[in-house]
């Protein structure tokens, strides 16, 4: 057990440190990197706790996707350094906005946390056995069936951003000429190549 | 105390005792690489040094440890030295999880290929810092590339880990490969075997798909400014990634270490055998396409990820699950 705590507050120091890292760190660049810390951390103590279904997801999902598309974003909009840091002492308009979403987020982990004795109530859960299967099967055996609709309305959520941000980005361009696979193999040199006598000092009409 | 240094030993030895046949097989891959890609070309390849010339790559090695490592003045020095310490790190732990029998595997987990899958996916990791930290224009677009490439392909690897989990019901990659006991799954699951095969030649950067290293575009993409053995462990975490692609490709399609049919001589043949056989037949594959096919464009490149293999992929995944289940052949797990 000794070793188990070690690894424990290894995890969680290292993911406090890097959390706290993200916010004050004047290069914006270190802040992603210390965010991927952060996630990497996180999924190491899911796996430690026994959710290694999670902790992998974690991996994959945050580590994977979204913190590289995080680093582009950051890596093309070169802003390297940040110079009006809060703790510097110089004001900024941005630190009242922040403090409303910051307090916002508070609020409701507030709500989350403090109604937890009162979740049997809310919901109901049938299904789960706690047995000696693998966290991955009673995920499944949870996820789709007692939270089929909670499951269905993330899906929606995740659609509805999707076609949210494509919306935004699309823009239709005028004459654009497109690249057609099937119209290329298509064509054969019977169909390509045209042979006219041209008359001197005539010439010949190209259309298109 | 003396318990945990014995246990600390044995798991150190081990290690060591998976990571030094990989480092020596990295090295002889290479080779295998430039030979195959010769022999297409009716040229003879690296036959020089040792037998067949297998010691070239040992030359090329002890070549880039003793050149000097340059560090341009303008990079950011930390993370321009840890990219390629990352990208060697995540090509060897990702073996942790690979069996090469049923015993031989240094550690199985319930969630193996999981953790291939993220370990893999992370790899974009050391490719996008190093093509940061060079500060310089070539190594920069190289990056940008690698990590839309990257991403794009990892999504329909996924689906295609996906269409076989579907036939396992396990995350274990035993259970993964002593489900194809009967059938291999690249029989079933034909289309996704040359689509993962595709991915991963995108995933791991080579060519066709080795658009981030382009040499007429972007001179080396985002190795350009290493050099000596910072250059060489990035050319060893690639193949080295190279090498767990056909493992995985192996483990999910061509039934691990199994045997071709289970009869008499063939089931002698020891199982990681069997293993290593079909792992250097994918990378003969990955040689020979290199020798034979031209670099995609870029614009083909995101077009055929995102506007073929996911869909494609999605829909096998739709024809798989009803197929197991109105045949009624859904695994049942062991619950």
């Amino acid at each position: 057990m000794i070793i188990h705590s070690i690894f424990f507050y290894f995890f969680s120091i290292i993911a406090i440190f890097s959390s706290l890292m993200v916010i004050t760190s004047r290069n914006t660049i270190n802040s992603v990197f210390f965010l991927i810390l952060d996630f990497i951390s996180v999924g190491c103590l899911f796996i430690m706790v026994g959710a290694e279904f999670l902790g992998m997801i974690i991996l994959i999902v945050y580590v994977g996707a979204v913190a590289v598309l995080f680093l582009f974003v950051v890596m093309m909009l070169n802003v390297a350094e940040q110079k009006n840091s809060w703790f510097t002492g110089k004001e900024t308009k941005h630190i009242h906005s922040g403090l409303i979403v910051g307090n916002l987020v508070l609020l409701e982990l507030l709500v989350v946390v403090g109604g937890w004795k009162y979740k049997d109530d809310l919901m109901s859960s049938s299904t789960l056995v706690l047995s000696n299967t693998s966290n991955t099967h009673q995920l499944g055996l949870v996820m789709y069936t007692d939270y089929i609709l909670y499951f269905q309305l993330a899906g929606i959520i995740l659609l509805l951003s999707m076609i949210g941000a494509i919306l935004l980005t699309f823009r239709e361009r005028v004459g654009v000429k497109r690249q057609s696979y099937i119209n290329q193999i298509s064509r054969n040199p019977s169909s390509a190549i045209e042979l006219k006598d041209v008359e001197s000092n005539k010439g010949v009409k190209i259309d298109d | 105390m003396l318990e945990y240094i014995q246990i600390l030993g044995q798991e150190i030895y081990r290690i060591l005792f998976l990571l030094v046949p990989i480092l020596v097989s990295v090295a002889m891959i290479v080779w295998l690489d430039r030979r195959v890609w010769g022999l297409v070309q009716k040229r003879r390849g690296p036959n020089v040094v040792g037998p067949f010339g297998l010691f070239q790559t040992l030359a090329d090695a002890l070549k880039y440890i003793f050149k000097e490592i340059i560090i341009p003045a303008s990079a950011n020095k930390v993370v321009f030295i840890l990219a390629p310490i990352i990208t060697m790190t995540l090509a060897l732990v990702a073996w942790a999880v690979i069996p090469m029998s049923e015993e031989l595997v240094l550690s199985d987990i319930n969630v193996g290929i999981l953790y291939l899958f993220a370990v893999s996916s992370l790899g974009v990791y050391g490719i996008i810092m190093g093509g940061w930290a060079s500060n310089s224009k070539y190594p920069f677009l190289g990056a940008i590339r690698s990590a839309a490439q990257m991403v794009s392909y990892e999504v329909s690897i996924g689906i295609i880990i996906i269409n076989v989990l579907l036939c396992v019901g396990s995350l274990n990659l035993k259970d993964i490969v002593i489900a194809q006991n009967d059938l291999w799954f690249v029989i079933p699951l034909f289309p996704m075997f040359v689509v993962f095969f595709i991915s991963a030649l995108a995933e791991t950067n080579r060519p066709p798909f080795d658009l981030p290293e382009a040499e007429a575009e972007l001179v080396a993409g985002y190795q350009t400014e290493y050099s000596g053995m910072m250059y060489a462990m990035f050319w060893l975490g690639e193949y080295a990634n190279i090498l767990l692609m056909c493992a995985m490709g192996s483990i999910l399609f061509l039934g691990g270490w199994l045997p071709i049919i289970d009869i008499y001589p063939l089931n002698l043949v020891p199982s990681p055998i069997w293993m290593i056989l079909k792992i250097l037949f994918l990378f003969f594959l990955f040689a020979l396409i290199k020798a034979i096919v031209p670099r995609y464009r870029y614009d083909q490149l995101m077009k055929l990820g995102w506007k073929i293999f996911l869909p494609f992929s999605l829909i096998y995944l739709v024809l798989t699950a009803s197929f197991l289940f109105y045949f009624d052949k859904l695994p049942k797990g062991n619950f």
